[in-house]
């Protein structure tokens, strides 16, 4: 369902940075729905709260002996920033990082963008919009 | 009669629950519903041919209404070119799988 003419993708995500292969697949699916005009919501809770760490820093390659400059390692956080350079206005991005989640991990310190929310936030977008993806844990 | 969007990101050889979500499909396809499965990350290891019991060949063969497609940047990542697809297996983008979750109605599940 939506409000207006608008269409809008709700996702839940609970994947840590660097684990899996879901985070990436979730990250294109977000530029994907963005580029194409539709507004984005992103329910990140559990380890998927450590996805917009302003901290994540990037490290040299040893194998290839890159120095972390040369190697342009793709934090999750770059990746998320760069969705909100996108998605400012029409279209929109928004994210919650799960509080309860956050305060157990002192996962507070984020990249401009995500506002802190809870269950609720899920069960209104999801009341809202075009559809909702929810993706559970490995 | 209900629009469904599976998504199956995980590969059989590793996860004994899969069995269970491709049994999904043949049941709601059976069921009389219009059925998308879309494999994903290591969800196209099983489309590549020649894998031995291949549930997407069973999925292809017991319920040939189920249209089941694969993510090309998940088979790119895998050395899964398009001649190494099964019979019955299209490739899909990105793009593609965002039309397919902002069709009104459609009911999407990720596994």
């Amino acid at each position: 369902m939506t409000t207006s003419g608008s269409r809008t993708l709700t996702m839940a995500l609970m994947d840590a940075p660097y684990e899996t292969g879901t985070t990436t697949t979730v990250l294109r699916i977000v530029d994907a729905a963005l580029r194409k005009g539709i507004n984005v919501n992103v329910f990140a809770y559990e380890g998927a709260v450590s996805l917009t760490l302003k901290g994540q820093a990037a490290h040299p390659n040893p194998v290839k002996g890159t120095n972390a400059e040369d190697q342009d390692h793709p934090s999750s956080a770059k990746f998320i920033s760069a969705l909100f350079e996108k998605g400012q206005e029409a279209p929109k991005l928004d994210w919650v990082n799960c509080g309860l989640c956050v305060d157990e991990r002192a996962a507070g310190d984020w990249i401009d963008g995500p506002r802190r929310g809870g269950p609720g936030d899920l069960l209104k977008w999801s009341n809202e919009s075009t559809n909702t993806l929810v993706i559970g844990a490995h | 009669m209900a629009n469904y969007l599976l998504v199956e990101s995980r590969d059989p050889f590793e996860y004994g629950d899969s069995s269970y979500f491709y049994q999904v499909a043949q049941d709601l396809a059976g069921a009389g519903n219009s059925v998308t499965f879309c494999l994903v990350q290591n969800g196209v290891i099983p489309a590549r041919k020649g894998v031995k019991d291949s549930p997407v060949e069973k999925l292809i063969k017991d319920a040939p209404s189920v249209k089941v497609l694969a993510d090309d940047f998940s088979l790119r990542e895998r050395a899964i070119s398009a001649d190494k697809l099964v019979a019955g297996v299209s490739q899909a983008s990105v793009d593609d799988l965002v039309d397919m979750l902002v069709t009104s109605g459609t009911k999407a599940i990720w596994h």
